[in-house]
């Protein structure tokens, strides 16, 4: 370190010393940024997988939920045989539920014992029964869905050691979910309620079925609109626009529009396509046009900037050997920028999937229990049945809620891969 | 984007125009008897800066015109001129007349389709089209509509690539990517590319500065062969090359075209004391 006083001594040193004695400092520096990126990594690392395990944990039990064995018989008494659309199915599981346990008596054990089963056995008998009427007059043993305090109970979420009153199965009903247990008639199975049926009151019925068909037909009209849209949108701009005021003046509020909060465009879709053109409400028709609006300019800015990204060369190579600009364009320069374009397709029709605040405002809030068929029908999306389910004070809801997010995540993650899968068939072209 | 002024300033006023600066008025031999182009006061403004100034000039039949002069004077956008491919340069600005065999090819009535294929290109960087060679070869031809079918196509490209002398060396793999070439294969696919649609004259912006001096010979030897079908103008820096390729050389500085002559006149002994500052080394 004897360079350091001479350094002192004569402030205008050799060149290299100078820059020796600089050297540690910047190394230091170096070393420095190199653990600033590598910690913000780990940190982001972190938060994911405690978001991921989290979600994970609270909601993979939403996919096992616990059905109980009934013994039911299809009396034909009960059910006449030449309509079995109008019998009464929920006395046939009452009958099943009391032959099991012969020795409850009482009206309020009674209660206890019929709250066991979801409300839901009662139409799954009466399906079965529509789907094949030669059942009637005959035994058969079913697997029904158990009330979802029974599930809860049985997938150890509610603490059976709590004193009677803070739980909310009472005693008898333990017993008998005991002797159930014992007897291997009730059992945990896989839960293709949840993906089969629409949304319901009762949590042991919800399913996301509803929801899912509702994104799907909203996305697919976003894409079918915002797609092709935004990108002659993005080629006009781009490669055919002069340069003046007005494009300019475009140009800022597309940028702007990509900047106005979402539930705006909610706003918007419901002053235009429902109050001014009279669309109904609720309907993934307006959903899906409200979500085109939103990822337009997302996917009009990513295609200018990987229109951008395209070499002049190439666009000078196709004019010098006489194309016209939309040879030029078509053949050479949106091949080129497709992969860019389709990025930002994804990133836009991911933000649709997600989003919830603008189609709160054209009604697709509201609870609907079918399955849309149709882009007129009423129904909501994922998003937004992961809102209304997380709102639900039962605790079943709790994990489905989970389970629904699940579900979405694993949507956003096939339609990234979808994005590389395009992007790498458009890439091998040459 | 296409706000060239296309109207045509009078070839009378040739001799009128006043110079403000004598020196810089063309010496030699700018015109020839029988010409294929003729350009007559052609001035270009990039917005404000005026790029090219007043330069009249012919292009021969059958020969190599060089333009030479230091960077920036003006020689890569006059060359550009003659196919129009300033046309999408936003704030260029062409004024004067040039005509390609007596038709003014910046009249509003013009379509840059024809002309350019009439007037082929070949460019400063190889840009080979990301696609493989026998697409970069085949995609004038096809949109031209020049090959009736597939066998005639591979016909064109067969024998643009042999006119090239790119053939032998790529033959055996016309399906790989253009881009997968080295620099000076890359470059003589360009000029097949160029010559596939049968142009009648071939501008050439600086072709071999990428290049090393093997791939620089062949593309020379090139330009050689192909004189005797076409026209061409070549834009270069390399004095040695211009005196090597060419039968007449244009000198340009600061965008005046100084001096027109034959090249061996030109490099032996110029008229104009600016061409010869720089042909010595002294300017430049």
């Amino acid at each position: 370190m004897n360079s350091l006083t001479e350094g002192k001594q004569s402030a205008s040193g050799r060149a290299i010393e100078r820059v020796r004695r600089g050297l540690g400092r910047r190394h230091a520096a170096e070393r420095r940024f190199r653990l600033y990126g590598l910690a913000a990594v780990c940190l982001s690392l972190l938060f994911l997988s405690v978001l991921f395990v989290s979600i994970f944990r609270g909601g993979i039990g939403a996919f096992r939920q616990t059905f109980i064995r009934l013994e039911v018989f299809f009396d034909p008494d009960v059910i006449d045989a030449g309509d079995p659309g109008s019998g009464d199915y929920g006395a046939l599981v009452k009958r099943s539920l009391r032959g099991m346990f012969p020795d409850v008596t009482g009206r309020g054990e009674l209660r206890e014992l019929y709250a066991l089963a979801s409300t839901g056995a009662a139409f799954q008998l009466r399906d079965m029964a529509l789907a094949s009427p030669d059942l009637i007059g005959r035994k058969e043993a079913v697997w029904v869905p158990a009330d979802d305090d029974v599930d809860m109970l049985v997938k150890g979420v509610y603490d059976r050691r709590l004193p009677e009153s803070g739980r909310r199965t009472s005693d008898r009903q333990l017993a008998w979910i005991d002797r159930l247990e014992a007897e291997g008639k009730i059992a945990r199975r896989f839960n293709s309620l949840f993906f089969l049926n629409g949304d319901s009151r009762e949590p042991e019925l919800a399913g996301i079925r509803g929801a899912v068909m509702g994104s799907v037909y909203a996305l697919g009209l976003t894409l079918l609109l915002s797609f092709p849209i935004g990108i002659a949108a993005a080629v006009y701009l781009e490669e055919f626009a002069p340069d003046n005021r007005w494009t300019r003046l475009i140009e800022v509020n597309i940028n702007n529009l990509a900047a106005v909060p979402s539930i705006v465009f909610g706003l918007l879709g419901l002053a235009v396509f429902i109050n001014f053109m009279g669309l109904p409400r609720s309907v993934p028709l307006v959903g899906g046009l409200v979500l085109a609006l939103m990822t337009l300019p997302t996917i009009i800015i990513a295609g200018r900037a990987s229109l951008k990204a395209v070499p002049p060369s190439i666009r000078e190579a196709a004019l010098g050997v006489g194309a016209s600009r939309m040879q030029t364009v078509l053949h050479h320069v949106l091949p080129l920028a497709m992969p860019g374009m389709l990025t930002g397709a994804i990133i836009g029709m991911a933000q649709a999937l997600g989003e919830t605040a603008p189609l709160l405002m054209i009604g697709m809030v509201a609870f609907i229990v079918d399955v849309p068929g149709g882009w007129t029908d009423p129904s909501t999306v994922l998003p937004v049945q992961i809102f209304l389910w997380a709102d639900s004070p039962e605790r079943a809801f709790t994990e489905r809620t989970s389970a629904a997010i699940m579900v979405l995540l694993a949507f956003l993650i096939l339609m990234n891969a979808a994005a590389v899968l395009l992007r790498r068939r458009f890439e091998r072209r040459y | 984007m296409l706000q060239n002024e296309s109207g045509a300033v009078p070839v009378l006023a040739a001799g009128a125009r006043r110079r403000d600066r004598e020196d810089r008025r063309t010496v030699g031999s700018p015109l020839v008897a029988d010409p294929r182009m003729t350009c007559r006061n052609v001035d270009v403004y990039y917005g404000e800066k005026h790029a090219v100034r007043g330069v009249s000039l012919d292009i021969a039949k059958n020969e190599v015109l060089a333009l030479i002069g230091p960077s920036g004077c003006g020689k890569s956008t006059f060359i550009r001129c003659l196919n129009r491919m300033n046309d999408p340069i936003e704030g260029c600005r062409v004024t004067g007349d040039i005509r390609l065999d007596g038709a003014d090819i910046y009249d509003s009535g013009v379509d840059v389709v024809p002309l350019r294929a009439q007037v082929g290109m070949v460019f400063q960087k190889p840009n080979p089209f990301p696609k493989s060679i026998w697409h970069n070869v085949a995609y004038g031809p096809k949109i031209h509509g020049l090959a009736a079918d597939r066998y005639e196509l591979d016909g064109i490209v067969e024998n643009s690539l042999r006119r090239a002398g790119l053939w032998e060396e790529v033959k055996d793999r016309l399906d790989q990517p253009g881009t997968a070439l080295s620099g000076g294969q890359q470059q003589r696919l360009c000029i097949a590319r160029a010559l596939a649609v049968e142009p009648e004259i071939i501008l050439m912006d600086e072709p071999c500065s990428a290049l090393d001096p093997i791939a620089t010979a062949h593309i020379e030897n090139l330009i050689d062969e192909l004189r005797a079908n076409y026209s061409i103008v070549i834009v270069t820096h390399s004095m040695q090359q211009a005196s090597r390729v060419s039968q007449r050389t244009a000198y340009f500085h600061l965008g005046d075209l100084i001096e027109v002559g034959r090249t061996e006149i030109v490099f032996t002994n110029p008229l104009h004391p600016l061409t010869e500052d720089y042909i010595t080394g002294r300017f430049g």
